[in-house]
């Protein structure tokens, strides 16, 4: 029959073109991460290091630190590196992880219009919880990722601390946008909003319209980064041994100064803090 | 305006570059599209023609479910093939989550139900015409199927094309099930979204520029070969 | 003369229209014509005898089972050459490959048409695509052949060559059973005519006969309006 043969031969060849240059032989890990160290280009500059050092190819996985903390959950990630240290403990307190060990940190930032409607800026501009206070007060509207983020997560933390109760004072002006950070810096940049950002994302945004950083370093911002072995016990498949190699590689001499080295219009963006 | 017209500037670079980085990309989603096409054509055409010819229970209810289901969003069959792919999940223990194989996967489900419908609908057409002639000859309904497919082998190119314009264009299914992962992974819409999450617009719509350019490109000569085909076989 | 087809208070009502109401007819004739007016259920009584429609009442017997094909009036064409079209009612009777090419290339050579079996077959005029669909019929050598208006959208040149091959088919001992508009093919065709008017049979009578003397008046008033 001629048409079981053009059958078998299209799925013959759907198969060859679908697992065409997936060479199974590849040795690769898979590390679930965040936008803001993806998009940053961080990974671009730290993996091809790694890479030539162990043999070993990273696939990153971008996504919100909740939603690659889920992944990992499901086990379809090996190392989670992430920026969100309550989740993360309670992620090694659930079983899923390995052991957490700090690598980095940035910090965030708050953007908004350069004409600073609000007054955020205060007196010095480092200041996060009265630059927050008075945007509520002001009703000047405001980008959240709402999206479980690790940035996300920070930004809760701040209205918290600042003795705002959101829920109350959440209005017209706060926009839960639910989007990674560079969507939401476009909507903010389009709105002419206020949003807390990473550094790093900010840094190699290019979308920026009419806005500039408003405050910045309160040692409060500071955003530490931390990667985790997914637990083996929990998911037979993942890969331990080169997983490890990986976390090893990112918190010694080596990997710390890679991370050192990164900048962008010659400012460094992430600081190495691994503890030896 | 000025994004425009940088976009149109940095898409011909891009072009004229040969940039490889982008030619990979490009190359990648072809592949993993051209692949669901396939394999969409493969199930979803006969379906298509057995609906189309057929007399049995139910025929009804699943010509009106293959043609909802050409509106399937992509994000839920992307979810869907992510809960089934997931090493959680059924088919976990083939390692195939953020994989070509993956997207292909995805894509096929999606375009399926579109190949089908269409498919449908030509071959109803061509029934119509044919029905007693070939019911005269002897010709079984699904001897009848396969006959009006191969017949109408011309006017499907336009449902296998509507199929894979959808396949190559959609962003919500290949993002979850691929995971956009640098050299792996990453096709031309989730290069573009990427790009666009950067801020780095005229990027990202110079990149839309050249998707565009490739499925018109492709379009075009499949026009060109049905029109010759057509005045070769009428 | 034997019966070959028994057809006993045959009727087909569709959509609350009775479209042929109780026929009774008995066919023994080789070369049988059935006339009537436009709508009369010629062309419904010529499918429920192929077996395309479904009769609401009555039935339809055959003595002895006769192996049929039929021509249509717009013959309809596959997209491929002059000769696979013809193959194609072979190899749904499950033909082998060379047999099947050998019955294909005759039948074309007896319409005449061998020289032009690997043309296209959608791209042939109407009166050439009406010669592949009678080659297509005579390739399963059936024992009735059933027409319906063969010659209704050709020229007249196309439809003497169509008539020709149709009383070729007849003299090597195919039953013929069809309609036609034309008064002149169907006396040239016929020995016996069946009239049919308003889903009734009317008459039945020999060629001449029904010529000169139709023994109905419906059959008096349909020859004088169609005769000029």
């Amino acid at each position: 029959m001629i048409f079981r043969r053009l059958f078998c031969s299209a799925l013959a060849v759907a198969g060859l073109l679908g697992a065409g240059s997936t060479r199974a032989e590849e040795r690769f890990i898979t590390v679930s991460s965040t936008t803001s160290t993806e998009q940053s280009g961080l990974f671009g500059h730290l993996l091809p290091a790694f890479e030539k050092a162990s043999g070993i190819k990273v696939r990153v996985v971008a996504l919100g630190t909740g939603q690659a903390l889920d992944l990992a959950r499901r086990g379809d990630a090996d190392v989670v590196f992430v920026h969100d240290k309550t989740a993360e403990e309670k992620f090694i307190a659930e079983g899923f992880g390995v052991k957490r060990q700090e690598v980095m940190y940035n910090d965030f930032i708050v953007v908004g219009p350069k004409a600073d409607p609000a007054k955020a800026h205060g007196t010095n501009g480092r200041d996060i919880l009265e630059g927050l206070r008075r945007i509520e007060a002001t009703k000047a509207p405001f980008v959240s990722r709402g999206d479980k983020s690790g940035t996300h997560a920070a930004e809760l933390r701040y209205w918290k601390a600042a003795g705002i109760d959101l829920d109350k004072a959440k209005g017209p002006w706060y926009r839960d946008t639910g989007s990674g950070m560079g969507p939401a810096l476009n909507t903010a940049a389009s709105m002419n909003a206020y949003i807390l950002a990473d550094r790093g994302t900010w840094l190699s945004f290019k979308n920026r319209g009419e806005l500039a950083i408003i405050v910045e370093g309160d040692t409060k911002l500071f955003n530490q980064y931390g990667v985790i072995l997914v637990n083996p016990a929990k998911h037979p498949h993942v890969k331990q041994a080169d997983g490890q190699k990986f976390i090893d590689w990112v918190v010694a001499a080596e990997g710390q100064q890679a991370i050192a080295s990164y900048k962008i219009g010659g400012e460094q963006l992430f600081f190495p803090n691994a503890k030896p | 305006m000025t994004t425009l017209g940088d976009s149109f500037l940095t898409a011909w670079q891009l072009v004229a570059a040969a940039d490889t980085r982008l030619a990979g990309i490009v190359w990648l989603s072809l592949r993993v599209s051209f692949a669901a096409t396939l394999i969409a054509c493969v199930v979803g055409m006969p379906i298509g023609a057995l609906l189309a010819v057929g007399r049995f229970p139910g025929r009804r209810v699943l010509i009106v479910l293959f043609n909802g289901l050409m509106g399937l969003p992509p994000v839920v069959v992307g979810l869907l093939v992510y809960l089934l792919l997931s090493r959680a999940g059924p088919l976990g223990a083939f390692g195939l989550l953020f994989s070509p194989t993956a997207m292909v996967i995805a894509q096929a489900i999606l375009v399926t139900p579109i190949v089908a419908a269409l498919t449908r609908q030509v071959i109803a057409d061509e029934w119509a015409e044919y029905r007693e002639q070939l019911r005269s000859l002897g010709a079984s309904r699904s001897r009848a199927a396969a006959t009006l497919l191969w017949d109408g082998r011309f006017s499907l190119s336009t449902a296998a094309l509507a199929g894979f314009g959808r396949a190559i264009a959609e962003v919500g299914a290949v993002m979850i099930v691929g995971g956009n992962i640098d050299g792996v992974t990453r096709v031309m819409t989730t290069t573009i979204a990427l790009e666009t999450s950067k801020g780095d617009l005229p990027l990202a719509l110079a990149l839309g520029l050249v998707l565009i350019a490739v499925v018109l490109s492709i379009n075009a000569v499949a026009y060109a070969v049905r029109g010759w085909a057509e005045r070769k076989w009428g | 003369m034997t019966v070959w087809l028994a057809i006993d208070g045959l009727g087909l009502i569709e959509g609350g229209t009775t479209i042929i109401d109780s026929a009774t007819l008995t066919l023994s004739a080789q070369r049988n014509v059935v006339l009537g007016p436009n709508g009369a259920g010629k062309s419904t009584l010529l499918r429920l005898i192929h077996g395309l429609l479904h009769p609401s009442g009555g039935r339809i017997a055959w003595p002895t089972s006769l192996s049929q094909a039929m021509v249509f009036q717009r013959p309809v064409m596959l997209r491929t050459t002059v000769l696979a079209n013809v193959e194609y009612g072979l190899k749904l009777k499950g033909y082998a490959t060379a047999e099947r090419r050998r019955r294909a290339g005759e039948s074309l050579a007896r319409v005449g048409l061998e020289h032009i079996a690997a043309r296209p077959a959608r791209l042939l005029s109407g009166g050439e695509q009406q010669r592949v669909a009678l080659a297509r019929a005579w390739a399963l050598e059936p024992e009735l052949l059933i027409l319906d208006e063969p010659t209704a959208s050709l020229d007249p040149a196309s439809s003497r060559e169509v008539e020709r091959i149709i009383d070729e088919i007849a003299a090597s001992g195919t039953r013929i059973l069809m309609t036609t508009h034309n008064l002149g093919q169907a006396k040239r065709i016929a020995e016996e005519i069946v009239f049919i008017d308003r889903g009734r049979i009317v008459e039945q009578t020999a060629v001449e006969p029904f010529f000169t003397l139709p023994q109905t008046e419906a059959a008096q008033r349909f020859l004088q309006e169609e005769t000029p």
